[in-house]
């Protein structure tokens, strides 16, 4: 009896420690509730922005003196550094949406 | 597996049911930093407690600052996170899981997690902080992850020098450098992909790890599971998650990681006036020498009559000789007693018994390293907002 249950405990463990070691990690992320605040052609700022980060992104910037300056620089950063694909009838409504919104 | 701990422990369906309900969204509560626009979420990730939210995707999650009062080793489910970018191996199997190292080397490997473990471990103690830790008080402010001083985090790590790794390849006479590549990678293709490099010497010194443990367990998921770059005294930017690339160069790395990204002003003191640009810069390296008074928060009131202050220290691995702690907004200063030493790349504990008459007081904490650098008493300034070190100030009232 006494040797029927701790074999019991004994695979019952290698069963938890196999499969764990077996088994991919399929980590999950919360989901994503941060979102672009209302504005001037949201709906390009969110087709571009959000195809590689969140929206907090940009919410947790700080409140910058040349906004225009600012929010240009980092357009260009992610187009220029990047690689963001981002058409040039596009960067002018996205900066003009973060200066205004942000 | 990401709750594989709590199922050892046998909390097994409450954790299954927990990483379930996970992917929901959890809106705890929010905090506000201490600078404009600091409002975050608070938010619980599988295998970590509720930390401080500042992006979703990819995660960076801050820890709060009332942590590092519990003790010089930061738990595993506090320890903050940073990624670059979002495409993250959230699937990878651990048992497929496999280290290439190559380049210039005699023998080119391929090591499963297994084959690791079985080398001879090593174990160190040492503190990570990200590059961008602190920059939200960055005056005036610049672009970038808006973090207060949550960013860093100290544990004991687990794993195998990475001299003994490429001993193993044999490193070939004109080796100049070896890059780190992890599994995480960008969206899209344009986007560089984040790799690391250490000078040859660096990477040999015998201290920088390869690991596979933190603080007696496996890595969390989003601190590098299952194998990490540890680069002690150096900053996080360096310590490569998931790693699974290892190329040993005869040239300078010259990525975009290295080249453009994660540098820092080459001036004496690797600052420039507020609001101007450097003439030239060298990549980020060792930590700048910091202290803080944990016991306490700013703002806080306390009662007249004895208290101890309590904080922390540690510097780029000089290892920490003094902290001093004015209670008079910096006249005068007394020496703190060092809590237990767990090495020169660690956080060192400090207390200082105080009494406090009624009245406002601006509490300092200053550090000195045993080679001499301290805190200076304004804080340097950089573009990226880098290597924060001003001596921090906490204002109490007593009554």
């Amino acid at each position: 009896m006494q040797r029927t249950v701790l074999l019991a405990i004994t695979l019952a463990f290698a069963g938890v420690v196999g499969s764990a070691l077996a088994a991919p990690v399929n980590y999950k992320t919360p989901d994503e509730v941060a979102a672009f605040k209302p504005g001037p052609n949201l709906e390009v700022v969110q087709g571009n922005c959000s195809a590689c980060h969140s929206a907090d992104y940009i919410n947790t910037q700080p409140p910058m003196k040349d906004k225009k300056g600012f929010w240009q620089a980092e357009v260009t950063k992610m187009i220029k550094v990047y690689g963001a694909p981002i058409d040039d009838a596009d960067v002018g409504k996205i900066v003009d949406y973060l200066a205004a919104t942000y | 597996m990401f709750d594989r701990r709590d199922l050892l422990r046998g909390a097994g369906l409450a954790a299954i049911t927990a990483a379930l309900n996970s992917t929901k969204a959890l809106a705890l509560d929010t905090v506000t930093l201490p600078f404009a626009n600091g409002e975050r979420p608070l938010v619980k990730y599988p295998q970590k407690r509720p930390l401080i939210g500042l992006t979703s995707r990819p995660p960076q999650l801050e820890t709060p600052f009332a942590v590092f009062n519990d003790g010089p080793i930061t738990p595993n489910n506090a320890f903050f996170v940073r990624y670059h970018l979002s495409d993250l191996p959230y699937n990878l199997d651990p048992d497929k899981f496999t280290l290439e190292v190559k380049g210039k080397v005699d023998k080119p490997l391929k090591l499963s997690l297994k084959d690791i473990r079985k080398m001879k471990a090593s174990e160190i103690v040492a503190v990570n902080q990200c590059s961008g830790n602190s920059r939200g008080f960055s005056d005036p402010r610049v672009a970038g992850g808006q973090l207060a001083n949550g960013a860093m985090g100290n544990a004991r790590w687990r794993g195998v020098p990475l001299k003994a790794v490429l001993e193993m390849a044999g490193v070939q006479g004109g080796a100049k450098q070896v890059t780190f590549n992890g599994m995480d990678g960008p969206v899209s293709d344009k986007t560089p992909d984040f790799v690391k490099a250490l000078d040859i010497d660096h990477a040999t010194d015998g201290e920088v790890m390869l690991a596979y443990g933190m603080n007696g367990e496996d890595l969390p998921f989003l601190n590098g599971f299952p194998l990490r770059l540890i680069v002690p005294g150096y900053y996080g930017t360096y310590w490569v998650k998931h790693l699974n690339e290892i190329t040993v160069v005869d040239n300078v790395y010259d990525g975009f990681w290295m080249k453009s990204a994660y540098r820092i002003p080459d001036t004496p003191n690797n600052a420039v006036e507020p609001g101007t640009a450097p003439k030239a810069t060298i990549p980020i390296n060792r930590f700048t020498i910091r202290s803080f008074i944990t016991s306490v928060n700013d703002g806080a009131k306390l009662k007249a009559g004895g208290t101890t202050l309590r904080g922390i220290a540690f510097d780029g691995g000089k290892g920490i000789k003094e902290v001093a702690v004015s209670t008079d907004g910096g006249k005068s200063w007394t020496s703190a007693t060092l809590g237990k030493d767990l090495g020169k790349y660690s956080f060192r504990e400090w207390k200082l018994p105080v009494k406090l008459a009624a009245g406002s007081y601006e509490l300092k904490v200053r550090a000195t390293g045993n080679g001499g650098e301290t805190q200076p008493d304004t804080p340097r300034w950089n573009p990226a907002g880098y290597l924060r070190n001003v001596v921090e100030t906490v204002r109490v009232t007593v009554a």
